[in-house]
């Protein structure tokens, strides 16, 4: 029995030790994650920001842009974008005060850089980042021609495409509480 | 009850005294005396029952609380939701199988043995985690509700709709989440200077991605791997999804694959074209994360129909993505008088609350409604002031006061009040 207890005081203090340095030591230095492999991350940084920053190099016109939607967009989305059964994406600028707001690309959108992304990682829906960059980029040449906010001979790059003003640039209130831009 | 069971002890002794006697005086015995005893003495005391199983599954007889499909394309029929069955449900737990789902391009199928979460951009190294160094990291636990954004928005129709409750408000679920802090990884790959938002991204058909304040998701963000003490189901992000709680559901990304430290927001797809609400001045409210406070009415709740007058247990839930319901207001008069409902313990901050309140019916037809407000004084508008907020056809973030008028046949309708 007392050998017991002579055992049983230095493993307390163990206990103790090891129980009070927890906080210190544990959590923040796993350190489990691995550097990062750089070819990963160029083919999963599919996102776009405002200024261009993430659009690929490439280029596409309207044009071309036309004959890609009507093959492998107009089925979903109507044609020229007319809408039916997906989403309309085109026409109804100038409606979001009226009685029927119509959001469109053209119409709601603040920036042509969310138009390329969401062809890029998403479309076309049953087929998912199979396009080309040049074919996105005239995709949303072509979109962006509908309306006129580009000509259609118009030829979309990353740096042409960053540029755009959209009508509705300013038309987002940040309800977070700070400038969105 | 009494007679019953003098019955049944009547047919015990004479069950005794058959056993006594032997099978074969019992076999002797009528017909129509043996089946008389049978139906006395349930099936379930005289047959053993079946084994025990790997994966427990709700009664055969409970076959219609199962979710409600809203599909919203024929093309793609991954694009949808289906909706809690609040209605058939008590507590506050959402069974995980009857959680709600909001997909944008189907569930994918990830094998966690291959799948990567990418942590990137703003930050001094840029690291990627297995899921299996995932589950070493230290995790924590909470109950909290998920709502999404377009929850209850059919109610901002002109014309309330009149089938169930789970078409209207069944957006909504509550779990308990457990995973690892965020705050851990970020600060494993150390943050840039200048980093102020995330764009968190998944790894669907749809590549979901949502950009969310940095400050915030380092305090409150947490990487979820269990639900309701299992691993996340496929439907709700397996085998990591981003949780954020009482923001908006589309932010709680699911299958999470990538977080990149960024400067500003991305304006991504699910910011822009999508979960941001027109105001009727032509300008759309954007980053509005903070689900709102809100109740409704469950029971009894349109599409029922009482059977006749006398006492019923009005039963609901509330929450608030702001912090803790602080109370739930009932009326059955139609807003003459209110009264405080009985909330139910637990009431946690960001987590469905249960509140209860007795009523006796007389009969007559009236209107029902709840109102919550929340600890930071929030508190439900009526539809019209709702309405007034937003530009005509907008339908993200209605919390407006649910009113349910009960006819004088006891059929339950859907009002705006």
């Amino acid at each position: 029995m007392r050998r017991l207890m002579l055992c049983a005081v230095p493993t307390l203090i163990l206990c103790m030790v090891v129980v009070l340095g927890a906080p210190a030591g544990g959590q923040n230095n796993l350190r489990l994650g691995k550097p990062a492999d750089r070819a990963r991350i160029g083919a999963w940084d599919i996102d776009v920001s405002p200024d261009g920053a993430g659009l690929p190099p490439g280029s596409g016109s309207a044009r071309q842009g036309a004959l890609v939607f009507e093959m492998k967009c107009a089925a979903c989305h109507g044609e020229a974008g007319a809408g039916q059964p997906a989403d309309r994406l085109t026409g109804g600028v100038g409606t979001l005060k009226s009685a029927r707001p119509i959001k469109t690309v053209a119409s709601y959108w603040p920036y042509a850089t969310t138009l390329f992304s969401y062809i890029r990682s998403a479309m076309p829906i049953n087929d998912p980042q199979s396009l080309t960059a040049d074919e996105v980029y005239a995709l949303s040449a072509y979109l962006l021609s509908v309306d006129g906010i580009v000509g259609k001979d118009a030829v979309l790059d990353a740096g042409s495409l960053a540029k755009i003003k959209m009508p509705n640039r300013d038309g987002f209130r940040n309800a977070w509480g700070r400038p969105a831009e | 009850m009494g007679e019953a069971r003098k019955t049944s002890n009547t047919h015990r002794v004479s069950r005794r005294a058959m056993l006594q006697a032997g099978i074969g005086a019992a076999l002797a015995l009528p017909t129509a005396a043996r089946g008389k005893e049978e139906d006395l003495v349930p099936e379930a005391m005289r047959v053993p029952g079946v084994p025990a199983s790997p994966y427990g599954m709700p009664s055969r007889f409970e076959d219609k609380a199962v979710r409600l499909l809203t599909p919203l394309s024929t093309i793609s029929p991954g694009t949808g939701s289906a909706r809690t069955p609040l209605h058939l449900l008590d507590g506050i737990i959402t069974p995980s199988g009857l959680h709600y789902e909001r997909h944008h391009n189907g569930v994918p199928d990830i094998d966690p043995a291959r799948h990567i979460l990418l942590v990137h951009g703003m930050v001094r190294e840029p690291l990627e985690f297995s899921m299996e160094a995932l589950l070493r990291y230290p995790r924590t636990s909470r109950l909290a509700f998920l709502e999404c954004a377009g929850n209850s928005g059919a109610n901002a129709a002109q014309e309330p709709p009149q089938t169930s409750v789970d078409l209207i408000h069944g957006l909504v679920s509550c779990s308990e989440w457990t995973g690892v802090p965020l705050k851990l990884l970020l600060d494993e790959a150390a943050i840039v200077d200048g980093a102020e938002w995330l764009l968190i991204e998944g790894g669907d058909a749809s590549a979901l991605s949502r950009s969310i304040p940095l400050a915030e998701a380092y305090k409150y963000g947490m990487l979820a791997l269990y639900q309701n003490g299992e691993r996340l189901r496929p439907e709700q992000g397996y085998p990591v999804r981003f949780f954020m709680p009482g923001w908006e559901g589309s932010l709680n990304v699911k299958w999470l694959r990538r977080i990149k430290l960024t400067r500003q927001p991305t304006f991504t797809k699910e910011e822009t074209s999508k979960y941001t609400q027109l105001q009727p001045d032509g300008v759309a409210r954007q980053f509005d994360f903070v689900m709102g406070v809100k109740s409704v009415i469950l029971s009894p709740s349109v599409g029922m129909r009482l059977p006749e007058k006398g006492f019923y247990q009005i039963s609901g839930l509330a929450w608030s993505g702001h912090g803790r319901v602080r109370d739930v207001k009932i009326t059955t008069d139609g807003g003459n008088s209110w009264s405080q409902a009985e909330l139910e313990e637990p009431v946690l901050p960001q987590c469905l609350v249960r509140f209860r309140f007795g009523w006796h019916w007389d009969g007559g037809p009236t209107v029902l409604q709840s109102l919550a407000t929340d600890e930071g004084g929030h508190m439900q508008p009526t539809h019209s002031a709702w309405k007034a907020q937003y530009a005509p056809g907008q339908g993200y973030h209605y919390n407006a006061i649910q009113s349910w008028r009960v006819e004088a046949d006891g059929v339950v309708k859907n009002v705006h009040a």
